[in-house]
């Protein structure tokens, strides 16, 4: 019995028994409430997609620059690590122990040569493989492990790993198309605007838990609706206003998208979409405006870019700020977001400044941080507590041109996607 | 009573100085913690001096010496701005919070300048859910001392509880 090979064993999911209860509605606007609230349709999405032919976020290679240098990180649920061998490589692989599963790492990030489970002192080199088990012989000539006890048939069971311009994608799967062909010509563009090739360097981590399921964050960022009207910060100083120049854009399966803004110079007092948004403060203004300042630092017509890669980050580049969310669910009701911050690593002293002040904007301190947290929350508390009925997200048309602002046009598109996927 | 912050100290302070000093800081924190707790956020830059200095940090950050904060403003004009915000523009649920700021520590004493440091602890009540633990973590600070009274130069509040519930609205 190996545990290497990566999903040979998992058993055959009878999707129609599972969830034979749940009809996904007619309406191609609505969105059923069990989505984001039962627990097996929580389990399939673990199996389905998780563990399913997707690419997973996991680390950006600055956070382990050198041999040795290893993080913590999920793929889904499943606590994971990524670790850069004696001769560069990156691996990932499970944090469980093959022993008796006992998951051993518990620090987020440091250097080691080796992985030693504490309980039995199972030892893993920087691949994941088998290194030694104490006692092998056992004491005195009796007990210890069976004579065909075969370390290399007790790895960590490994990961897919694949990486782009420094950034660390994993999948359970080897019989995935490439992170390039995943990702398809539009929104490998778009990535390649945040990641240009040139080395990162990374300023910080923030964690928060969210008590909501993963899948709202995911559509918060395919939702330019809520952008123009929840949130003050981007509508006031024109960061991103229904009046902008605007394109939304999805891949050909529907399931990554990015927002694009452009963002004016100065005030947008005289736009005609201000009297619609009540979040719009004209009396506001700030007393130190360095936060909000532009630097110039991108060939791009863009002065943001929202991307969502399925299933688990998005990449926001808001004028100076460069980051990556990384989203672990936690149960149908809660899941875990990991912001990780990164300037480049030829950035001066004044610009990673400048990106660690524009850094109040987002995070779970953030000025728009904040608001999303909340809102997510209060989606959480509705369709948790309430009679369940479906949501609606009906703005727009399925086809019409990138440039259509106030439209849901990329949720609808990520659903059709999910249905498939999950098989419902 | 202070020591006047026009006689600069080259000695060691003696105790009945360092208490003085510890009790003054303890009045500080107390009233500190009482204008957030009420929720007049819009009073809370009044603690600082003109160039003061906030950050919020997580622990495991500071412990990898990665500069990132969840808050920081630098000087007065930022410290207003957050203060604004929180009270006109963010949207969040109404909640109390409650700081408990204990082991206030004087660390040294220069020309009228004050290091010091204490625990804080903070509880969040949401309505119709239990209380919880927002924050537990250290203030590292700096204060100013004019006459009578103290003002923080720098206040790092670094936090223990790096996985933040939901989101830190109002600054520890």
């Amino acid at each position: 019995m190996t545990n290497t090979s990566r999903f040979a064993s998992s058993p055959a999911v009878n999707r129609a028994e599972e969830v034979s209860d749940l009809h996904w509605p007619d309406d191609p606007a609505a969105i059923p409430d069990w989505i984001y609230t039962d627990p097996r349709i929580y389990e399939l999405e673990q199996r389905r997609i998780f563990q399913g032919r997707t690419w997973n976020y996991v680390a950006l290679e600055a956070e382990l620059p050198k041999p040795g240098d290893y993080i913590r990180s999920y793929i889904g649920a499943t606590p994971i690590i990524v670790a850069r061998d004696e001769h560069g490589k990156i691996h990932a692989f499970e944090n469980r122990c093959a022993h008796r599963g006992a998951e051993f790492c518990k620090t987020y990030r440091g250097n080691t040569k080796l992985f030693i489970c504490p309980y039995h002192q199972w030892t893993y080199d920087l691949s994941g493989a088998l290194a030694s088990v104490p006692f092998r012989r056992g004491v005195k000539g009796v007990g210890g492990m069976p004579a065909d006890f075969k370390l290399e048939e007790h790895n960590l069971r490994g990961l897919n790993v694949t990486c782009r311009h420094g950034v660390v994608f994993a999948s359970f799967r080897d019989d995935i198309e490439s992170f390039e062909d995943y990702l398809g010509p539009d929104m490998l563009d778009q990535f390649d605007t945040v990641f240009d090739g040139r080395p990162l360097k990374l300023l910080g981590v923030h964690r928060n838990t969210m008590p909501g399921n993963w899948k709202l964050y995911q559509e918060n960022l395919k939702d330019p609706y809520h952008a123009t009207l929840l949130h003050t910060y981007l509508t006031t100083f024109g960061l991103f206003v229904a009046g902008n120049k605007t394109m939304i854009l999805t891949d050909s399966k529907g399931r990554h998208s990015t927002l694009c803004n452009a963002r004016p110079q100065g005030r947008p007092e005289n736009d005609q979409s201000k009297k619609e948004i009540r979040s719009f403060h004209a009396a506001m203004k700030l007393a130190d405006p360095r936060v909000l300042q532009l630097i110039p630092e991108k060939d791009s017509p863009w002065t943001s870019n929202a991307i969502t890669i399925w299933p688990n980050l998005i990449l926001l580049r808001q004028t100076n700020i460069l980051g990556a969310r990384q989203i672990v669910p936690m149960g149908a009701n809660q899941f875990m977001l990991i912001w990780t911050t990164f300037g480049y690593a030829d950035d001066d002293a004044a610009m990673e400044q400048h990106r660690l002040r524009q850094n109040n904007i987002f995070g779970p301190g953030g000025f728009i941080g904040i608001d999303d947290n909340e809102a997510i929350k209060f989606v959480q508390d509705g369709v948790t507590h309430s009679i369940p009925r479906h949501g609606v997200a009906p703005l727009g048309q399925d086809v019409e041109g990138p440039e259509v602002v106030i439209t849901d046009r990329a949720i609808r598109s990520l659903y059709r996607h999910y249905r498939e996927e999950m098989g419902l | 009573m202070l020591t006047s912050a026009h006689s600069p100290t080259a000695r060691p302070l003696s105790r009945a100085q360092l208490r003085d000093l510890c009790s003054a800081i303890e009045e500080f924190n107390a009233d500190y913690a009482d204008t957030l707790d009420r929720g007049d956020i819009e009073q809370w830059p009044s603690y600082f001096t003109e160039d003061g200095v906030y950050r919020l940090i997580a622990r495991d950050n500071a412990d990898a010496n990665l500069p990132l904060s969840l808050m920081s403003c630098e000087g007065m004009g930022m410290l207003k701005d957050r203060a604004y915000a929180i009270a006109h523009t963010e949207m969040f649920a109404p909640r109390y919070t409650l700081h408990q700021i204990t082991q206030v520590r004087v660390t040294g004493f220069d020309e009228g300048i004050i290091t010091a440091r204490a625990n804080y602890v903070i509880y969040e009540t949401l309505i119709d859910e239990p209380t919880r633990l927002l924050q537990c973590g250290k203030y590292r600070d700096t204060f100013l001392m004019g006459g009578e009274k103290l003002l923080l130069k720098e206040r790092n509040c670094i936090y223990d509880t790096v996985l933040v519930p939901t989101c830190i609205v109002y600054p520890p």
